[in-house]
């Protein structure tokens, strides 16, 4: 029997077709929905060291050099390379087929004008700027950077993991002056992102890029084959706890990206969900400001410091024992150049030597203005109890509750703590920032050019220039250790030790999280429901 | 009544102008700079002046106040200092959420609390009357963040009927947008409608005393239409005040219920642009939700000429 069909039967059946595949292909793909740590505000990685904001670029860029699992830096983007060996010149190749997301090659141009951009606000990258004579295009995929004095540590500002990391953007964009965000979205990363998705305080979604080609090696931390398993990706803005939880148990959203303390007893005893150890912890730690008294006397500052009891704090802030760690090592322990060699500081109170010093001292009872971050959950509790300690040596301790924005702008201030000013605040650090001398922000010895508090140890900044010259890992964990004891020697900071959050999921839906300074999302699987 | 809105146009500009000098220089006034939050935590002294200086928060208040002032009146909010968005835009964006929590509480809230209402004035010092008023006093006392957690618990995580949290757009289908909406509505509705059947069973109750009642009832009316057609017609003029006002409240951002069930509506975002101290994006807000109140005030007013043909303006 004969069918006839009119064109206009055929078009409707054709479009019918079309839209069935079309549904069928949309109901396929598999989206991860997550809650990242924080909202995403600034989508400029050069612009701001926050983390979500570094977060955002590793979905969407890519980089030369990344730090893989065991903390080695290994090439990414960068195919071969090699160094002299006075450390003066080195040469790169980059891989071949990198792309751009608007399909454009990635070449030499790009990569010099990123770096070039990067450098305007990085401190490692302005470091590394000012030791170098020359960067310049070896063809449109390789390109040569030469040296005016010997600089080892090549590889760790192009492979730096913290913020702010050297992402590789098209030149068209790292020509944006430094000083001026970056208006359009486009990387080499393993994902996209379009103005249209970016819904800020809401949620943020990151599409799969099909023509991302991965590393041929396996995934280990930032480093290796970045293959993505799911089509989308959703960053979905959750800020209270509860709401949070409900979600994950509910199967609104598939993971948490940190649980706090507060909600781990339920998600442990909770056979829905499985809590995921992913990232490092992080140290937290005691800023003193080294400008105004009593904390610019050596004797009070070191008064302070042996008042210390990192037991006791950290059980009062993380209360878990298996999420915190005393560790009186400046670096995170158990890193690359973390040393037990802390001279007299060992993270345990000694109240006797501290009361003996602040009398010596002749500290004049004058409050010592130690700052709150009462909205801050993760840090408010450990002021506190440092202001009982410090009280016990005989401070007068006046411990003042701020909002964390308010306590970021007064820690700027370098008056006297009544007209304005502090005298200490406590802050905490992504585990891969306490990892190494040189991307350990507040290790500034150079007094108003350096971090808060304002440190004059010249003796630091030398052993600085010189762990910044070698590329030698034996002579850069002695000049490391070397650079711990200055560092407790005259307070630049304090150890609390260490605490961290785990990372939550759906049991049984969520595999291939791999253990990183950041939540990654490339390896992971989404097992969807049949 | 011309003469009357062209008055009420001209005093909400004053009205405006103050709430926006407060609001700068209480900003101004308060500690945090948006700079250093910008900035982030690694950030030196250099980065944060250096953001400070483009953000032009360099510059003397009265300056930065004469440059905002001249954006307002040409019609521009400014742009935020995080999102670098126009204002208008990101307060465009939340509108939908805002205004569909909104919308569904207040047509939730009236079909409860009116009926409710007048029943109990219909039975005043009855069981039935005492029954609605100790429940209202329930609904009104039991905090919304309470509520809103019960609810939760019971319709999303044990029984599995609606979503724990979110919002979905009236673009992307009615079904959806509505389970989205059904339990921060039914939450906030709770607490409106205890506020608003006390209301209604108090004017209710006030007009049934009147002379034109007893009138009505020496004539034989029934009791239903003697309470609808007079007790309520004449009754509707303070129970349209406090519905008025649960509006403009509720699109003036209801902070904990948009916290709860994390919708993108306009109290999170003024929220974070306090928490992030962005002064455009709170000026501006705040100035949105002032014109908000008039407007809303001002349609009050005006339903009130439909209510009571009595009122002249």
């Amino acid at each position: 029997m004969a069918i006839h069909l009119s064109p206009r039967r055929v078009a409707a059946a054709s479009l019918s077709a079309l839209a069935l595949c079309f549904a069928a292909t949309a109901s396929a793909q598999t989206v991860l929905r997550t809650v990242p740590s924080s909202d995403l505000k600034i989508v400029d990685p050069i612009w701001t060291t926050a983390n979500i904001t570094r977060n955002h670029g590793l979905m969407i860029y890519d980089t030369l050099f990344a730090m893989d699992e065991k903390g080695v830096i290994k090439p990414q983007m960068v195919d071969k390379y090699s160094a002299s060996p006075d450390n003066k010149v080195w040469t790169f190749t980059l891989r071949p087929g990198l792309k751009f997301h608007d399909g454009a090659p990635v070449t030499s141009q790009d990569v010099i004008a990123s770096l070039a951009r990067w450098a305007k606000r990085d401190t490692l990258g302005q470091k590394m700027y000012e030791a170098m004579d020359s960067i310049a295009a070896d063809g449109p995929n390789g390109f040569r950077m030469t040296f005016k004095q010997p600089f080892g540590v090549v590889l760790d500002a192009l492979g730096k993991p913290n913020p702010l990391v050297p992402f590789i953007m098209p030149k068209r964009v790292a020509d944006t002056p430094a000083d001026k965000q970056i208006d359009e979205m486009v990387g080499s990363g393993p994902f996209t992102l379009a103005k249209e998705d970016f819904r800020p305080g809401d949620r943020v979604i990151y599409r799969k890029n099909t023509a991302y080609v991965p590393r041929k090696e396996p995934a280990s931390g930032l480093a290796g084959g970045k293959v993505v398993y799911v089509d989308r990706v959703e960053w979905v803005m959750l800020r209270d706890p509860q709401t949070q939880t409900n979600a994950l148990l509910n199967g609104e959203v598939d993971m948490l990206e940190t649980v706090p303390s507060s909600g781990y007893t339920g998600m442990r005893t909770n056979d829905k969900i499985e809590l995921v150890d992913v990232m490092p912890a992080g140290p937290f730690t005691v800023l003193y400001n080294h400008k105004v008294p009593p904390f610019n006397n050596p004797k009070a500052l070191k008064a302070a410091m042996l008042a210390i009891n990192q037991e006791a704090m950290l059980r009062a802030q993380v209360t878990f024992r298996d999420f915190y760690k005393p560790c009186a090592s400046i670096y995170l322990c158990g890193s690359l150049y973390a040393s037990d060699k802390t001279g007299f500081y060992t993270g345990k109170p000694q109240f006797e030597e501290a009361r003996k010093l602040l009398k010596e001292s002749g500290y004049d009872g004058k409050p010592v203005v130690l700052m709150l971050p009462g909205d801050a959950p993760a840090l408010n509790k450990l002021p506190a109890v440092y202001g009982q300690l410090l009280k016990q040596v005989g401070f007068n301790v006046d411990v003042q509750t701020t909002d964390w924005a308010t306590l970021v702008t007064r820690r700027a201030k370098k008056d006297l703590p009544e007209n304005g000013g502090w005298n200490a605040f406590i802050t905490f650090w992504g585990g891969v920032d306490a990892s190494s001398p040189i991307s350990y922000s507040p290790l500034t010895g150079n007094g108003d050019q350096g971090y808060f508090g304002w440190p004059v140890v010249p003796e630091l900044e030398a052993l600085k220039t010189k762990f910044i010259a070698t590329a030698d890992l034996a002579q850069r964990k002695e000049i490391a250790t070397q650079i711990q004891q200055v560092v407790l020697e005259h307070g630049v900071l304090a150890p609390l030790g260490e605490g961290k959050a785990p990372t939550a999921v759906r049991r049984g839906t969520i595999t291939g999280l791999l253990p990183s300074p950041a939540v990654l999302y490339w390896n992971v699987r989404k097992k969807t429901a049949p | 009544m011309l003469h009357f809105l062209l008055r009420r146009g001209l005093a909400t500009a004053p009205v405006l102008l103050i709430v926006a000098v407060i609001v700068f220089l209480l900003l101004r006034m308060t500690p945090g700079d948006p700079a250093a939050a910008i900035a982030g935590d690694a950030a030196n002294a250099q980065d944060i002046a250096r953001i400070r200086a483009q953000l032009g928060l360099d510059a003397s208040i009265v300056t930065q106040f004469v440059h905002w002032l001249g954006q307002v009146l040409r019609g521009d909010l400014g742009y935020s200092f995080f999102y670098r968005m126009r204002v208008t835009d990101l307060i465009g964006q939340r509108l939908e959420p805002t205004l569909s929590v909104a919308a569904v509480t207040v047509v939730l809230t009236v079909l409860i609390a009116v009926p409710l209402g007048v029943l109990a004035a219909s039975q005043r010092g009855g069981r039935l009357d005492r029954f609605i008023m100790g429940a209202s006093v329930l609904g009104f006392s039991v905090p919304v963040f309470v509520a809103g957690y019960v609810m939760i618990w019971l319709f999303s995580m044990q029984l599995g009927w609606l979503p724990s949290q979110g919002y979905q757009r009236i673009g992307d289908g009615v079904g959806p947008w509505l389970r989205h909406l059904a339990l921060p509505c039914v939450t906030l509705a709770v607490m409106y409608a205890a506020l608003i059947a006390r209301v209604t069973r108090a004017a209710v109750s006030e007009a049934l005393t009147e002379d034109y009642v007893r009138t009505a009832r020496a004539k034989g009316i029934s009791e239903w239409r003697m309470l609808l057609r007079h007790a309520l017609a004449n009754a509707a003029v303070p129970i349209a005040t406090v519905i008025g006002l649960s509006v403009a409240g509720l699109i003036g951002g209801v902070v904990v219920t948009e916290t709860i069930y994390a919708i993108p509506g306009l109290g999170q975002l003024t929220v974070d642009a306090v928490l992030s101290r962005d002064y455009p994006l709170i000026q501006g807000i705040t100035l949105f939700f002032s014109l908000v109140y008039v407007v809303v005030n001002l349609l009050v007013d005006l339903s009130y000429l439909l209510l009571d043909p009595r009122i002249r303006y």
